[in-house]
């Protein structure tokens, strides 16, 4: 193979790996910190790009779409954990598959009544739309490229809340000691709350900056949830630094999978995961 | 949720008239108003909920011909969501055929659903008219004297694009397709339309099933510079790859091609990167025919929106239906004469003259296709009158 390529499939497979990071991070902070299994997590990730879709109608510009829906993601979030995920934390994971998956029917009905079922495009900025031009043949679409640098940043902002700021500190008081923690004074209620609504900020932010690259369509959720799990459980379930070594880990070797072993190429991810938990049961980054 | 979901009885004649029509009617109209029912297996929700709708809306606009009546009978419709569920397709057959005691299934989209459907269908000798599921099988090795198919095989909607490269002298073609069972029919298809010429298939890419990610496809296919590239991939797929197609710079390097599902219904999505892609399919919104004409004025008098190749599809299988019900005068009992006379039909639809091959597959025209501002310009016939091989159908 031609190294040109081979350089091309291996900003192929970052870039991919970047973008299923941040789809899958908001699910590692809500299964990981919260030990809340959100099968709804995919569901909000089309939310997120449905509503990147109809904002960027309404306003014309994908850039404000996103500014005006990350607050409604947010919002959503919140009314979510208080309405129903805070009777969920003592529960078993059963209850919490239930009512999740609950959520899936319900968000994904809503889905088909708000917005029909046809699949829809989502513009790029204009300022964004062109591609650069690496062979005779092949062009880059610039507009991935920003979406890989936005990854980066969001992946750094994440490890400083988490590792130096005091939200940061409480959160990961919370995820090991719950009881202590609100013994201590600090209102866990309102914590986990604000972790929930990031979470699921986070899955539709990814639906949003997604929606241009996937285009929008019903069945856009349950495509990505199955990969997410997978990023989570081989990254380490609450680490975000193994959540983003797994993304990329998982973005190269399925591009490097469909490129060298084609027959296979639907199998290859599945393969890493096993190989990495019979290494290491908990993941990469696991307590326990 | 796998229950009957709606049960829509159409509007029958009056209950007056039928018995007055009966007692002044030779023997077989004794029979009118008692009547037929026709079990529709077609997914009401989820993914496939539009095709279900469309399918349906056509299948209804051909009833509605003859005010819902076929050789004399009022026509009964049982709605049955299939959810587009592989694994229900068993049930849902057994609950319609034995539970409801339908004189006919129509159904279903999508091919997994359809083959488990065509088992029961099958051992249980009921009339199924395939409105869509294009799986080869259906209408080869697993052929049957009571099933029957409104719309393509998988094979049959690639080998016309081939053909075409083939007599246009392409040398170098790249295949990309979702790599699962109708993926691959659709390859080989392609590849036998194509063998007609002296060009090469230089790589093949399949992409699992159902991922959209292509930029290792994309990658690839640059490395490999063919003069043209032929894909398969259908809705979001579809939408997403043409996209991506055309912000990879590949747009105006080399030509690409697909069967007519690439820009079928979803143009709007695809916008810009869609222009001047070139597709062949049984069927165009621009047909100039009369049948064409008529059904899409009716189509949108009636359901308010336009109809697509899959109301075609579902238009056609009432115009089956009724072939075999006015032969027979209504008589479903009739086996063999029934099964005769759908075999032999052959009538004008909006997509051009209709008639089946000896497996049941419709043996029809493919137009050339082209996008031009949005909409599918017909360019051409591809291939006249294509039928499928049905390979290891004992029928023929």
């Amino acid at each position: 193979m031609d190294p040109v390529f081979l350089a091309i499939q291996l900003l192929n497979g970052i870039q991919q790996g970047l973008l299923l990071f941040l789809i899958a991070s908001g699910l590692t902070l809500i299964f990981g910190v919260m030990g809340v299994i959100n099968l709804a997590h995919g569901a909000f990730y089309m939310l997120g790009a449905y509503a990147a879709f109809s904002l960027t109608e309404m306003t014309g510009d994908l850039l404000l779409a996103i500014l005006l829906g990350i607050p409604l993601a947010l919002a959503l979030g919140w009314v979510f954990e208080r309405v129903f995920f805070r009777w969920l934390y003592e529960r078993e994971h059963l209850e919490q598959v239930l009512l999740t998956y609950g959520l899936i029917l319900i968000i994904d009905e809503s889905r088909s009544v708000i917005w029909g079922n046809d699949p829809h495009g989502v513009p790029v900025p204009d300022w964004l739309d062109f591609s650069i031009p690496l062979t005779e043949t092949l062009s880059y679409p610039v507009y991935r490229l920003a979406v890989s640098v936005v990854c980066l940043a969001l992946a750094g902002a994440m490890a400083y809340v988490l590792g130096r700021t005091r939200l940061g500190m409480r959160i990961r008081a919370g995820e090991a000691d719950r009881e202590t923690v609100a013994a201590l004074g600090v209102d866990i209620g309102t914590l986990y709350a604000v972790l929930f609504a990031a979470g699921i900020g986070l899955a539709a932010f990814g639906g949003m900056l997604a929606a241009p690259i996937e285009s929008v369509f019903p069945g856009m959720g349950e495509q990505v949830l199955i990969i997410s799990f997978v990023v989570v459980v081989i990254g380490g379930i609450g680490s975000v630094k193994g959540a983003f070594l797994a993304a990329l880990a998982i973005g190269l070797v399925d591009v490097f999978g469909q490129v060298f072993l084609p027959q296979f190429a639907s199998v290859v991810v599945y393969g890493l995961m096993a190989a990495v938990l019979i290494w290491r049961p908990a993941g990469l980054f696991g307590r326990g | 949720m796998n229950g009957i979901t709606r049960r829509g009885v159409l509007k029958g004649m009056g209950a007056a008239g039928a018995v007055a029509a009966a007692s002044t009617l030779p023997a077989p109209y004794v029979r009118a108003a008692t009547p037929i029912k026709a079990g529709i297996l077609l997914p009401y929700s989820g993914t496939y909920s539009r095709l279900g709708e469309a399918i349906t809306n056509g299948f209804m606009l051909n009833l509605g011909k003859s005010g819902d009546m076929l050789g004399g009978r009022p026509v009964e419709l049982v709605r049955l969501d299939s959810e587009a569920k592989p694994p229900l397709g068993p049930s849902n057959a057994t609950k319609l055929i034995n539970g409801e005691k339908v004189d006919v299934l129509v159904g279903p989209v999508h091919s997994g659903v359809a083959m488990g459907m065509a088992k029961i269908a099958r051992e249980e000798e009921a009339l199924t008219i395939i409105p869509n599921a294009g799986a080869d099988q259906l209408t080869g090795v697993l052929c049957a004297p009571n099933i029957f198919r409104s719309s393509f095989s998988n094979w049959q909607a690639s080998y016309p694009m081939g053909k075409v490269l083939a007599d246009r002298g392409t040398k170098r073609v790249a295949l990309i397709y979702w790599n699962y069972a109708a993926g691959k029919q659709a390859a080989q298809g392609f590849k036998d339309g194509f063998a007609d010429g002296d060009g090469e298939i230089v790589t093949e890419i399949g992409v699992p099933f159902p991922e959209v990610e292509f930029q290792a496809a994309l990658t690839q296919v640059a490395e490999v510079n063919p003069d043209a590239v032929y894909v398969f991939f259908s809705g979001g797929g579809a939408v997403k790859f043409v996209k991506d197609w055309a912000a990879a710079g590949l747009k105006d390097k080399i030509a690409l091609h697909g069967p007519g599902f690439l820009t079928e219904g979803v143009t709007d999505a695809q916008g810009e990167a869609a222009e001047g892609i070139e597709t062949a399919m049984h069927y165009a919104d621009t047909l100039d025919n009369p049948e064409n004409k008529a059904f899409r004025a009716a189509y949108a008098d009636r359901f308010g929106k336009n109809p697509d190749v899959f109301a075609v599809q579902g238009y056609d299988a009432g115009a089956l239906l009724r072939v075999g019900v006015e032969a027979v005068q209504g008589d479903m009992d009739a086996r063999g004469d029934l099964y005769a006379a759908l075999s032999a039909a052959d009538f004008a639809s909006p997509r051009g003259r209709f008639r089946l091959s000896a497996a049941h597959n419709p043996i029809q025209d493919f137009y050339l296709r082209q996008v031009e501002n949005g909409v599918n310009v017909v360019k051409g016939i591809a291939v006249a009158q294509l039928a499928d091989p049905a390979k290891g159908c004992k029928l023929a």
